[in-house]
């Protein structure tokens, strides 16, 4: 409509716009000021880096908080309640009172979020938990990513066979259900130690979920990427770049991968969010991380034994998990409404 | 604008005649921003339409002109906007109705609406039947049959060719015209009082405007419809309107009686605006290309344009383009074979010289931009025949040679936003061609960019801007900057100036013929726009279906048309001006044939008469 600016309004001079110009504001620039200005995104990032920083104290509470090693069984362990001496397994009260049962949340320092079946403290756990759970869904968001840029971009700028090849390729990775694929995998590689010439990869290495993770993705994120490349390259300012006699390697460098950027940023907090989920799912699973390794994924499966006695144990790995991907997808969205190919062009 | 003029006669109809259709009186419309505060777009529009009344509401963009039609029927978005004021239609008070009544009383049954696009006005996955008897019946319930009956005539009404037939077909087999013609039919379904037609042509090839104009005239008379007729176009207020409404950054700034505003305007902006738009035929007798007037924003006053000094070098010939052929396969079926093929340039031959421009006219389809494209080889499809720049064949180029000779002919495109990168600052984009074609050292390229700036009327610090931050003329002038980096020899203008406001477009067509003169470049200027061309074209070439049909002189071509259609496409200009219409009424519809063709078709081999010197007529 015609709500906009008049351009033309006055006579001749309408292009005499000189004099005093506030400063450049570039699309990036104008995207950050965006996500600046919207309270969602402040705050979803807010506690987003919250919950980061969390998990990277995990080794300090762990030391000086709750006083104990997450990642020894405690079976035999004592701790002071209310001045005292109560052991960490109680014996069980329910049933036939045979058998022991963790302590619940003391909501103390120590034993903060009660014990696990091995007597281990929930809250350490969990903090160590989600560090692996963030560094694998981020190294595995990172991987995708590059990737499906890979894939799409030479698929969307080659054209013609390779584009065919690419295509079909990726179709046909998209045929698996992504957990179907994401378990085969991990069956496969699990349990076996890669040489790779000098890279060593050990069985029990976050390398491994972390590959199976980011690869079950790629398809879901190069094909949109292709297309937009494929959009971009016919797009009149390309045609203008090859009018003037832009080399084409820089026609791709300088015209078409800035403009797709858009595109694989959109899509991070998503597919981060996504490979959360997956990471939980597939180690709830038990083919994701491996012990002693922990992960919201595995806690969420200790705590499965203990769900009528101490639901906390599985109740606590699944809110961090939701909250984290309720945060990611709030960012997401935020992100996508400000770099939508269609608000780039200004207005 | 300190003073808002007020028009008596448009609060006091004159004692005695019918009261109006329409009146509005003191509408404002304002819309509310991002951050809540309100924008006014609208301020104090007053106006009347009386029964068979034509009255054209024109200004440029920005003007508020379709935002009014909009607020009278009801149709912005209330949450987000504000209309006050008094809207009376027929009797009824449009602002103070309900969303229902507007509905049941108003909308469709008092006032109609045409719009613009009638490509997206129509519902694409029923068929033009359909959706005619759903207007029908929503007014007037009534059985089927009858109504497909009634149906059927309102397109043999709108003059739709072999209507009873077409009926059930859905509307991507319709072309543009046939559509608006659709539209049309669906507005007359209620026999409204007010028929508002919201730049009902703009979309058109011009022949097809010109037929759609006059049955809007005829329906008009038989139906005694009122009409407000929304428009940017002189020539089309020219040929409609009884009374002209001049608006301006939502003012009102003129308004009268039409033939008292085109030939004694009052208004300083009605006076500029009347002299930036060029009137086919007013070249008669000038013998080389000209200027648009110099327009003083102040008083409106013009000073004459000057003509272009430089005469073109009619030596050797700067480009050649020899047989240009371009076609392009269609595919379809399972297995995507190919079934067709559209011959988009056929056999096309030219030659432009230094510093002279060719024009290149026609309707969309007609392969003009096509031919373009073709010439520095960025078309796509399958071309044939030989384009030389001096002694260099482009066609046998390598892809690395292709892009350094590419220099020598730059494009400026129709649509300036699209064409420069949203990503980099207008610095960048005017500095990377210079030094990809190692014409010499960065800060070289940087000073040769702001001499450009500054040559092209935008300042050289706009260099560190987006160009999202410029409006649509200064972005046309940056593309003519960048092409001017590297000092090409030909430039090819395709469509460069159509998409611009009236004023801004003689601005630029000026710029272009300065730049001619001061450089000798040669222009292939590519335009749908007869009269801009008749301004600044030293020779004229007129395409229809992928083919020259006439090519020749500018005074011989636009004053002694040979070719049938070259005189069809002339004829069928609206002049801006009220004393010359002449728009054919009853004209048959003609449909504009696409040139798909089968596989094996054979393009009939063709001969050019002299008709004059150098002006060369297909022989049909």
């Amino acid at each position: 409509m015609t709500t906009d600016q008049p351009e033309t309004g006055s006579m001749p001079p309408a292009d005499a716009a000189g004099g005093a110009l506030p400063p450049p504001a570039g699309p990036w620039r104008r995207a950050l000021q965006g996500l600046a200005s919207s309270r969602t995104a402040v705050l979803s990032g807010l506690g987003l880096v919250l919950i980061v920083l969390a998990t990277v104290l995990a080794p300090v509470y762990a030391k000086h908080v709750a006083q104990t090693d997450p990642f020894r069984s405690g079976l035999s362990a004592k701790i002071m309640i209310d001045g005292k001496r109560s052991p960490v397994m109680e014996r069980s009260t329910e049933g036939l009172g045979l058998g022991v049962t963790p302590i619940g949340p003391t909501w103390g320092p120590k034993y903060f979020l009660g014990a696990d079946t091995q007597g281990r403290d929930v809250a350490a756990r969990l903090l160590y938990g989600g560090q692996n759970s963030l560094v694998i869904a981020g190294a595995a968001t990172l991987l995708c990513l590059v990737c499906a840029a890979v894939i799409g971009i030479v698929a969307g700028y080659a054209g013609g066979r390779v584009d065919t090849v690419l295509s079909n390729l990726i179709d046909m990775i998209w045929a698996f259900p992504v957990y179907l694929l994401a378990i085969s995998l991990s069956i496969v590689m699990l349990g076996k130690t890669f040489e790779i010439g000098p890279i060593h990869i050990s069985s029990s290495s976050l390398v491994v979920p972390i590959i199976i993770i980011g690869l079950v993705y790629v398809p879901y994120v190069a094909r949109p990427v292709r297309g937009r490349v494929i959009a971009i390259t016919n797009s009149d300012f390309v045609l203008a770049a090859r009018g003037l006699g832009i080399r084409p390697s820089r026609i791709l460098w300088r015209h078409i991968l800035p403009n797709v950027a858009t595109t694989l940023i959109v899509f991070a907090p998503m597919l981060m969010a996504l490979n959360i989920v997956t990471e939980s799912s597939l180690s709830f699973l038990s083919v994701g991380v491996q012990a002693p390794n922990a992960s919201w994924g595995t806690i969420l499966q200790d705590g499965q034994a203990l769900l009528y006695s101490r639901p906390v144990v599985s109740m606590a790995p699944g809110i961090a998990i939701m909250v984290t991907v309720m945060l990611l997808n709030l960012f997401g969205d935020v992100l996508r409404d400000i770099l939508d190919p269609k608000s780039v062009r200004g207005r | 604008m300190t003073e808002r003029p007020t028009f008596p006669m448009a609060d006091h109809p004159t004692p005695g005649a019918p009261s109006p259709i329409l009146s509005i009186r003191n509408l404002r419309v304002a819309f509310q921003g991002a951050r809540g505060a309100w924008n006014e777009v609208v301020h104090g529009l007053s106006l009347t339409v009386a029964a068979g009344e034509t009255v054209a509401l024109v200004g440029e963009s920005g003007s508020g002109k379709s935002v009014t039609s909009l607020a009278l029927m009801r149709l912005l978005d209330p949450a987000t906007s504000r209309i006050t004021g008094q809207v009376t239609l027929d009797g009824a008070e449009v602002l103070s109705l309900s969303e229902a009544e507007m509905v049941a009383r108003v909308r469709g049954r008092i006032a109609a609406m045409i719009f613009q696009e009638p490509m997206t006005s129509l519902h694409p996955i029923y068929t033009v039947g359909e959706q005619l008897i759903e207007a029908l019946c929503c007014h007037r319930p009534m059985p089927r049959a009858e109504a497909r009956r009634a149906a059927v005539a309102l397109m043999e009404r709108v003059r739709i060719p072999d209507a009873a037939r077409r009926l059930d077909d859905y509307p991507h087999a319709f072309s543009g015209g046939m559509r608006q013609r659709v539209m049309i039919a669906m507005a007359l379904a209620s026999r409204p009082k007010l028929l508002i037609a919201d730049e009902p042509t703009t979309a058109l090839d011009v022949t097809v405007q010109g037929e759609i104009l006059s049955l809007l005239k005829e329906l008009q008379e038989d139906y005694g419809m009122a009409m407000l007729f929304i428009t940017h176009d002189m020539g089309v207020v020219a040929e409609m309107a009884d009374r002209t409404v001049v608006m301006l950054r939502g003012d009102v700034v003129e308004e009268g009686p039409t033939a008292q505003v085109f030939h004694a305007p009052r208004a300083p902006y009605t006076r500029a605006l009347l002299a930036s738009v060029p009137a086919l035929g007013s070249m008669r007798g000038e013998p080389v290309p000209l200027r648009f007037p110099a327009i003083d924003p102040a008083s409106g006053a013009a000073t004459p344009g000057l003509p272009l000094a430089r005469q073109p070098d009619l030596g050797t010939p700067l480009l050649e383009v020899r047989d240009l052929v371009n076609r392009f396969d269609v595919r379809g079926g399972l297995l995507r074979r190919k079934v067709a093929r559209v011959h988009a340039v056929e056999n096309v031959s030219f030659a432009i010289h230094p510093a002279e421009t060719l024009a290149l006219v026609g309707e969309s389809g007609c392969g003009k931009s096509t031919t373009g494209r073709s010439i520095i080889r960025l078309a796509g499809g399958t071309s044939s025949g030989s384009v030389r720049l001096d002694a260099t064949e482009l066609f046998t180029l390598s892809p690395g040679r292709l892009r350094l000779q590419r220099r020598e002919i730059q494009m400026i495109p129709q649509d300036p936003l699209a064409s420069l990168n949203p990503r980099m600052t207008i610095g960048e984009a005017l500095v990377e061609p210079f030094l990809e074609h190692r014409m010499g050292p960065a800060a070289e390229a940087r000073a040769k960019a702001a001499r450009l700036m500054d040559q092209v009327g935008l300042s050289p610090a706009m260099l560190e801007r987006f160009p999202h931050e410029f409006s649509g003329g200064q972005r046309q002038r940056l593309c003519i900057a960048r092409a001017l980096m590297l000092d090409p020899r030909v430039i090819i203008a395709d469509e460069s100036v159509s998409a611009l406001d009236v004023s801004v477009k003689a601005q630029v067509v000026n710029l272009l013929l300065d730049i001619q003169e001061r450089t000798g470049i040669a222009f292939l200027f590519i335009s749908h726009d007869i009269a801009v061309v008749e301004r600044i074209s030293h020779r004229i070439a007129v395409m229809y279906q992928g083919e020259i049909v006439e090519i020749g002189p500018r005074a011989a071509v636009m004053e002694t048309p040979q070719h049938p259609y070259t005189r069809r496409l002339i004829e069928a200009v609206a002049v801006p001006d009220p004393a010359r219409r002449h728009l054919r009424r009853t004209q048959p519809p003609s449909e504009l044939m696409n040139p798909i063709r089968p596989l094996d078709f054979v393009p009939p081999e063709r001969r050019y008469r002299e008709a004059g010197p150098g002006h060369f007529v297909r022989e049909d």
